[in-house]
């Protein structure tokens, strides 16, 4: 891959399985119809997709529902294999999480960033000499040593932002995370999201809000059913 | 490309581990003692059923039951566990690349950690019971932790990994477990089970495994037979434990 890319796509398929939600009473009943159905029932999420996003860009996804985006994040991140296709990626990838995906209510918000930290890939040590840094980011004060289950929603995604944004990403994946938190928030997270880019971090940003999308990318991705419509320039 | 260091692979284990066991002790006071009261309960039930009413000729039949119920306790919880390991952190499997069998092996290593913590509660058992545990318990309870470890943390990758395809695996599993216990001789001893049906308890893994258990505990001896039986099954149960994992973990983030 060229060495000024972060990440390449070269006509890439991923295919999902509906059969899935069959289920087991299926398999055990009616296996024969269960092959069949399991080769019918498919769904093209992407379909033959090429593009390439350069070191430091910050590249936007929009669409609706259902198109595809977050399944492009999901292959970034190596979690999806494709189909078809090669996916080149280069550099560390870091994905925003959901509110509070592998957070533990029970866990105190402390705890959760040492532990979210870790997961995302921080060693032990320098996720010990960040956390000061990542609890002021995240103006929790002294909420920090409560439970999360006490947290509101708000309160939530700014723990999982200041998490991610400590991790030093190389390329940071960003799936409409943005929605939540108040406006205060938001315009901070968009800051650090602009710092980083000044930083020379590759974002991928997926997003509903064409506002946000303008004022974050560089170029942005439209797409529809699957398919890339196409990348314009903003 | 993303090459990570033993030591993160350590911190994420320890984290992992520490975290389940952290949980298992939030909000509540008397965190230790729930652990072993549940194993302990049951103790007495069946030494009413089975030693006050149906007359059971076992010796020391509390002492028998219990270095049998503690181990079984750590394979029930981490199996009935770990079924629900993958799909209750199936945010994180969506969006993040980590090594995902860390997540069973962090549910079986605080069950293995509780069952340690537990065994002081058995000695106090034998002290009653006027026996006494043995120096070779440094070498036995080691040489039998690591083929159990093995054992449980293959079922567990198994089920957890079949349960994001078919959830209805973790109540299969709740209702298999059910039905091994029975058959594994945790209530009764080897020697009791007519001869017909001797090896429908010996073709289960857990047989060799509780009896060696037991005898550490009760008789401060392991058969060898029987070790060899269990190191052998554990093999092959963490084989099929990992090549199913292997398997299916690709599509893991896609069907969850």
């Amino acid at each position: 891959m060229s060495i000024n890319n972060a990440i390449e796509f070269n006509n890439v398929q991923k295919i999902y399985y509906l059969h899935i939600n069959i289920g087991f009473k299926e398999l055990l009943l009616h296996p024969i119809k269960y092959k069949r159905e399991k080769r019918k029932r498919t769904l093209i999420a992407i379909n033959d997709i090429t593009f390439s996003i350069k070191k430091g860009e910050s590249f936007g996804l929009t669409g609706p529902n259902g198109s595809g985006k977050s399944t492009i994040l999901g292959l970034i991140a190596g979690v999806l294999k494709p189909d078809c296709g090669i996916i080149k990626t280069n550099g560390r990838i870091a994905p925003l999480l959901e509110l509070g995906a592998g957070f533990h209510p029970e866990l105190t918000g402390r705890e959760n960033i040492m532990l979210n930290s870790i997961i995302l890939g921080m060693t032990k040590k320098k996720a010990e000499k960040k956390i000061d840094e990542i609890i002021e980011f995240s103006e929790l004060g002294d909420f920090i040593e409560q439970p999360i289950r006490t947290y509101s929603t708000g309160m939530l995604a700014r723990l999982g932002f200041s998490v991610a944004v400590y991790i030093d990403p190389e390329v940071l994946l960003v799936d409409e995370i943005l929605a939540v938190g108040d406006e205060n928030f938001q315009k901070k997270c968009i800051d650090k999201m602009m710092s980083f880019k000044n930083k020379g971090v590759t974002i991928v940003f997926v997003s509903h809000s064409m506002a946000q999308v303008h004022e974050i990318c560089d170029r942005v991705a439209r797409m529809e059913k699957g398919k890339l419509l196409s990348i314009e320039n903003t | 490309m993303n090459k990570k260091s033993a030591i993160y692979y350590v911190d994420l284990i320890t984290i992992l581990t520490k975290k389940e066991i952290k949980i298992r002790y939030k909000n509540s006071v008397l965190g230790y003692l729930w652990s072993i009261a549940n194993p302990l309960m049951n103790a007495i039930i069946y030494y009413f059923v089975f030693k006050i009413i149906m007359k059971f000729n076992i010796k020391d039949y509390t002492l028998f039951l219990i270095s049998a119920l503690f181990p079984w306790q750590w394979i029930l919880n981490s199996i009935m566990g770990g079924a629900n390991s993958f799909v209750g952190n199936a945010s994180l499997i969506k969006k993040v690349i980590f090594p995902r069998h860390f997540l069973p092996l962090a549910q079986v290593l605080n069950d293995a950690f509780h069952f340690i913590v537990s065994i002081p509660v058995i000695i106090v058992f034998l002290l009653y019971y006027h026996k006494a545990p043995s120096i070779d318990w440094f070498i036995y309870l080691p040489l039998m932790l690591i083929p159990t470890f093995l054992m449980v943390y293959g079922f567990s990758l198994l089920v957890a990994s079949l349960n994001i395809f078919f959830r209805d695996i973790q109540y299969l599993v709740g209702i298999i477990m059910a039905l091994l216990f029975y058959i594994t001789p945790v209530l009764y001893s080897i020697s009791f089970i007519p001869k017909k049906y001797k090896n429908l308890v010996l073709i289960n893994p857990f047989t060799p495994l509780i009896i060696n258990w037991r005898d550490i505990f009760m008789h401060n001896h392991i058969n060898l037979a029987n070790y060899a039986l269990t190191v052998l099954y554990s093999v092959v149960v963490i084989v099929i434990g990992f090549a199913v994992y292997k398997k299916l973990q690709v599509r893991f983030a896609e069907v969850i």
